[in-house]
């Protein structure tokens, strides 16, 4: 059978292996600040539904209300709310990036670098202001 | 489904060393499809002052008297062909104007990421050709030129295509996408990548070319154009300096402000 036959070249095709992706892609900020973005937004997703609740036991039942405060005010709770309002202001401030881009401004790769470091910056700043003072 | 895991064929196996560690140490990707064998990492040793400077030479110095079986593309050696494109330190570029002195330590190179690999280095680049085909990387006008002759374009109207035109299509940009990594490779209504939609953005701009709308409306739709996520590697790793991701930018932009 030749190299080129049909039967061939389906063979060598099916056994062709994938390379390698992201087991070997170098983590750099332009990746790991968009994969940021989308994992922070599933948990503000997911976070709606703890505020509805909240918003919920305030109108309707207070009983469940002062259980739910508990919960919010022990240190897991606590933690918990951390991660929220870490996401909140992340994803807020990443988005602003992403207008400022839809826009057609800031593809420059030193900008996209400058504005990265920026929010990471501006978001712990923000997060330790809440917290702790 | 977005797929992380390599296939069952495609995990890589221990390879051999095949010679005695002195100098700089080259961990490289091999396959053989003639062998029914995993893909594996095989370790070669290269005093680099006996190659030229390059991670190139050193690959032809390695072909040349270690393992001559060592399968890459290449042809110019000074990166205007974009054939030796390859995933060099977890960074895709090109072999021939990655200089040796930029990296400390052991050198890890792969084939680009996320494509079928016909032999060691060399991936199947049949899919991404044909992405670039269906975006039709030629002049379309309705006019015939003026006697018989070349079209004429202001210097204006040509520096538009300043840093679309440099692109030499070693697919550094595409296979260096997630989004293309997920989406770029789907039966039918897939994911274009960079490296097509700069080609796109090129057209587009072009004054001489009347077909600017029916380009703009072949990309609107969910697939072709807007699984661009302005992750920015692609920007990232273009060895020629070029910005597919503003290209992509642009194009987002006069797709939703075309009227037609």
């Amino acid at each position: 059978m030749g190299f080129n036959s049909k039967k061939n070249q389906i063979m060598k095709n099916k056994n062709r292996p994938l390379s390698p992706h992201l087991q070997i892609y170098k983590p750099q900020i332009t990746s790991i600040l968009s994969i940021s973005h989308r994992f922070t937004g599933v948990i503000l997703y997911l976070s709606t539904f703890l505020v509805s609740l909240w918003l919920f036991c305030t109108a309707f039942n207070s009983n469940l209300k002062i259980i739910l405060n508990n919960f919010l005010f022990s240190h897991l709770g606590q933690v918990v709310l951390f991660f929220i309002s870490l996401s909140f202001t992340y994803h807020l401030l990443n988005g602003l990036r992403h207008i400022i881009w839809d826009f057609g401004y800031g593809f420059n790769i030193k900008n996209v670098y400058l504005t990265g470091f920026v929010i990471i910056f501006l978001t712990l700043t923000i997060n330790i202001y809440i917290w702790f003072f | 489904m977005v797929q992380f895991h390599l296939p069952k064929n495609s995990k890589i196996d221990k390879g051999k060393t095949h010679n005695k560690p002195v100098g700089k140490r080259f961990n490289i990707y091999r396959f053989n499809p003639e062998k029914k064998e995993n893909p594996k990492m095989d370790t070669f040793y290269l005093d680099d002052s006996k190659s030229g400077q390059m991670v190139l030479d050193a690959l032809i110095a390695i072909k040349d008297d270690i393992d001559p079986s060592l399968t890459f593309r290449k042809s110019c050696r000074e990166g205007i062909c974009g054939s030796c494109s390859m995933n060099i330190n977890g960074v895709n570029t090109l072999a021939c104007t990655k200089s040796l002195k930029d990296i400390s330590g052991d050198i890890n190179i792969y084939p680009l990421p996320h494509m079928p690999v016909i032999k060691d280095l060399v991936p199947d680049l049949k899919n991404a050709y044909k992405q670039y085909n269906s975006i039709t990387p030629w002049l379309k006008s309705n006019s015939k030129p003026r006697n018989n002759s070349e079209r004429i374009q202001s210097q204006k109207d040509r520096s538009k295509l300043d840093g679309l035109i440099e692109c030499i299509m070693c697919f550094c940009c595409s296979t260096s996408c997630p989004s293309y990594w997920w989406n770029g490779q789907k039966k039918k209504n897939d994911y274009l990548g960079p490296a097509t939609l700069l080609s796109a953005y090129r057209w587009v701009m072009d004054s001489r070319d009347d077909s600017t709308s029916d380009r703009l409306k072949q990309l609107n739709n969910s697939m072709s154009l807007f699984r661009c996520h302005t992750i920015m590697n692609c920007t990232n790793s273009c060895p020629k300096g070029l910005n597919p991701a503003k290209a992509i930018a642009e194009i987002k932009k006069k797709v939703a402000f075309n009227k037609n």
